[in-house]
């Protein structure tokens, strides 16, 4: 397995580091924060990051993608990540496109791939209901009424909900609450009538929302997929989506780990720098270490999904367990090891902190993936 | 046909003809020696054919009787052993440690003259580092080597010798020059134990067994064609060596099985079902437990492909920072193994001997309190986060 990024990779991963330090550095973010900005996340932006191609890094070029794979997309993600991006890469241009290529026949795939692609078309992934990630408990329903299905229920943390042009929805059409089978997946019009979307502010003031479902009616050539099996479809995408977050997540790590090196180099006490003290040397040094593992377990997961291993799925909670896990620990020390100024707003340290949380919880929490992964491993 | 694909036969039709059946059994393996002890008839056809053909040491320059192979040819070389199940031939701290010092800083005359005896398994080799006042500041060691004619005199003791009650000859830092500044007053030489004036007492461990030793150095000699690299200067040399020692202490923390072999569940999960049980539907019915081990498995796998990705990039910080990382992280890691087994094992993991323990319970116990010198032994976990802090992260004194 190949674990370092080739050279066509590392120049896409080089190029969107440039991109991103450029024109969207960390208070790009805050700006967007602070202006309480309605979209959540720059649509200026965005089309300049079509441009570049990367909303098509997942797409085939037979609908104008550039079929980079989740390794580029993962060499992306890491970069955007450092600098705490808000955009639709995640939402749209990894989970979007995955949805739309697993489960889409040829007429959609042709239609949506090529929107997303050219940046002109943005999706929301509608699947949690809860608090916690629990992917096939789900009760929000889909009944068939003539040619139409008739959709009532309500969906959480929907990740630019709000915002998206499209929403790719979860529903139950026939099974009980938890049953794997008996879900299928439909694109939705989101000014569709008694689509009710509210967006969530949460404490990372990245862009999630709820959305609510009454008598929601959806043409039936909007299913995704087969009926009722929309769970292998899911099962793959929220693979990616997992590796894909641990990729943002490990860069979120290593941006809050310099900035602590960095400050740990300069702020003095006692007549001398912070960072000559063997207190705070030995932790910064266990950090290093937990990174190395984390960056190891992303590249493996992303090469899992380009290779195509059979040993995907436990690379995907290997992957998300590590990024959550590393990332906890070092938001957790670069508040604390930055002292008083780490809990100030002024600082951008606290910003690497709250989102640890939220990405903690998108697609499954380290706690989830280890338990996940020891049933994978038949124990 | 490529010439990967020749090789590869080759090495196959090789094995099948050399490699005799009770080496294809797992077991001991032989650390040679001027008067090797074998276990089995075997292990010494094994070790002689090995030797010869320079596998035992595959990647060594052929001039100095290595096996001269490619990283590739090497990599094939190791998944065929693996196929038929043959162990090694040889153990040896000459092959793990010396050797790769030497290659790198010996004379040709002292390669010609140790590395043949390194790859053949003539000589056993033991380190001559710690002293009773040296332990993590390894530089201000005193043992003292002085200029007699062709010869030096060596006066001192050393302590944690690994098997030095077996070995026939010491790799050893002595001191030739001033006490201060402690690094620059040291060189590296190479000191034969079958001597009068060296006396070697093994050390009883809390394992209850002895693989480490005093050595004492009463007016012992070494002749001068034994300092390796240049005099005063063998702190450079004892620095890669450690490298060499770390990187090897690192691959302990790979736990069997955790991988991605073709069997998923690894071996610490086996033995957890084995004393734990399991629950309705087949999991570990000890939660806490499948917590721990499930945690193990995962850092092990991530060490594993740091491990890998490591010797495919030499730009990761260079070798200090691999090896440091490595041999804080993998013996951290064993240490845990073990804990981790003697938690689902409950008291029939805290046998000392005789029964109702069978002889694997014991040998888990034993190999527990060993693995306690794991973290301590070639660096300890702080000196190692040292060198991490300061060679990778450059924070300051």
């Amino acid at each position: 397995m190949a674990l370092l990024f080739n050279e066509e990779q590392q120049y896409l991963k080089d190029t969107a580091k440039d991109f991103v330090q450029k024109n969207a550095p960390i208070n790009h973010f805050r700006e967007l924060r602070d202006s309480k900005d309605e979209t959540g996340y720059s649509k200026e932006l965005w089309k300049q990051m079509a441009e570049l191609g990367w909303a098509g890094v997942l797409i085939s070029e037979e609908y104008g993608g550039s079929d980079f794979g989740m390794v580029g997309m993962g060499g992306i993600l890491e970069e955007t990540g450092r600098c705490l991006v808000p955009s639709p890469l995640f939402s749209t241009a990894l989970l979007g496109a995955s949805l739309i290529e697993l489960g889409g026949k040829a007429d959609q795939k042709k239609d949506l791939l090529t929107k997303i692609a050219k940046g002109e078309l943005t999706t929301a992934f509608a699947l949690e209901e809860g608090s916690r990630h629990t992917p096939y408990r789900i009760s929000t329903t889909a009944e068939k009424k003539g040619k139409n299905f008739v959709l009532n229920g309500k969906k959480t943390f929907v990740l630019d909900g709000h915002s998206a042009d499209l929403i790719v929805l979860a529903a139950r059409t026939s099974g009980g609450i938890e049953d794997q089978s008996g879900i299928s997946l439909f694109l939705i019009d989101p000014n569709s009538t008694g689509l009710q979307r509210k967006r969530t502010h949460m404490v990372d003031s990245r862009n999630a929302s709820e959305i609510h479902l009454k008598d929601v009616e959806v043409p039936e050539t909007k299913l995704l997929g087969e009926l009722d099996a929309g769970f292998s479809i899911i099962e793959e995408v929220l693979e990616r989506g997992q590796i894909g977050i641990s990729a943002e997540m490990l860069g979120n790590t290593l941006e809050a780990f310099d900035i602590t090196l960095e400050y740990l180099k300069e702020r003095k006490q006692f007549g001398a720098v912070i960072g000559s003290f063997q207190a705070l040397q030995h932790r910064a040094a266990v950090m290093f270490a937990e990174i190395e593992l984390t960056k190891s377990s992303v590249m493996g997961a992303l090469n899992a999904v380009d290779e195509n291993s059979n040993d995907r799925s436990r690379f995907a909670s290997l992957a998300k367990f590590k990024a959550g896990e590393t990332l906890h620990l070092v938001s957790s020390e670069a508040v604390q090891m930055h002292g008083g100024v780490g809990v100030t707003d002024e600082f951008d340290i606290g910003f690497f902190l709250k989102r640890s949380r939220v990405a903690e919880q998108i697609f499954g929490s380290s706690d989830y993936h280890l338990d996940r992964y020891a049933t994978l491993s038949e124990y | 046909m490529s010439d990967i694909q020749t090789f590869r036969e080759e090495t196959q039709g090789w094995l099948k003809k050399n490699c005799p059946p009770e080496m294809r059994k797992p077991g001991d393996v032989c650390w040679g020696g001027r008067n090797p002890s074998f276990s089995h008839p075997d292990q010494e056809i094994w070790l002689e054919k090995m030797g010869e053909k320079g596998w035992t040491c595959p990647m060594w320059p052929r001039e100095y009787g290595g096996g001269g192979l490619s990283h590739e040819e090497n990599k094939i070389l190791q998944e065929e052993m693996f196929a038929i199940g043959a162990r090694p031939a040889l153990a040896s701290f000459g092959i793990w440690m010396l050797g790769p010092a030497l290659l790198e800083f010996a004379s040709h005359e002292q390669k010609l003259e140790h590395i043949p005896n390194i790859v053949k398994g003539k000589i056993w080799w033991c380190q001559g580092y710690s002293e009773p006042g040296s332990g993590s500041d390894l530089a201000s060691l005193s043992t003292k080597a002085v200029e007699d004619g062709d010869n030096y005199i060596i006066n001192g003791q050393k302590i944690w010798t690994s098997n030095a009650n077996y070995a026939d000859m010491i790799f050893c830092l002595v001191r030739t020059g001033p006490q201060e500044p402690k690094h620059n007053g040291i060189s590296f030489l190479l000191i034969d134990m079958d001597q009068p004036g060296v006396e070697v007492k093994p050390i009883k461990l809390i394992s209850g067994k002895s693989p480490f030793c005093e050595t004492f150095f009463t007016d012992a000699t070494a002749p001068k064609s034994n300092l390796i690299g240049e005099i005063n200067k063998g702190w450079t040399i004892a620095k890669r060596l450690l490298q060499h020692e770390r990187s090897m202490i690192s691959g302990m923390g790979l736990a069997t099985g955790a991988g991605s072999g073709p069997k998923k569940t690894s071996g610490m999960a086996e033995l957890g079902k084995k004393y734990a049980g399991t629950d309705e539907k087949n999991r570990l019915a000890d939660s806490q437990l499948r917590a721990k081990i499930a945690k193990h498995d995962l850092n092990s796998r991530a060490f594993g492909l740091t491990l890998q990705r490591m010797a495919e990039d030499a730009k990761t910080g260079g070798p200090s920072a691999t090896a440091s990382m490595g041999k804080y992280y993998g013996s951290e890691q064993n240490k845990l193994r073990y804990e981790i087994m003697l938690q689902a094992m409950g008291t029939q993991a805290l046998g000392w001997e005789g029964e109702p323990f069978t002889p694997e319970e014991l040998a888990i116990t034993r190999e527990w309190l060993r693995s306690k010198a794991n973290s301590i032994e070639g660096g300890t976990s702080e000196i190692n986060l040292n060198v991490i802090s300061k060679r990778v992260l450059n924070l300051p004194n």
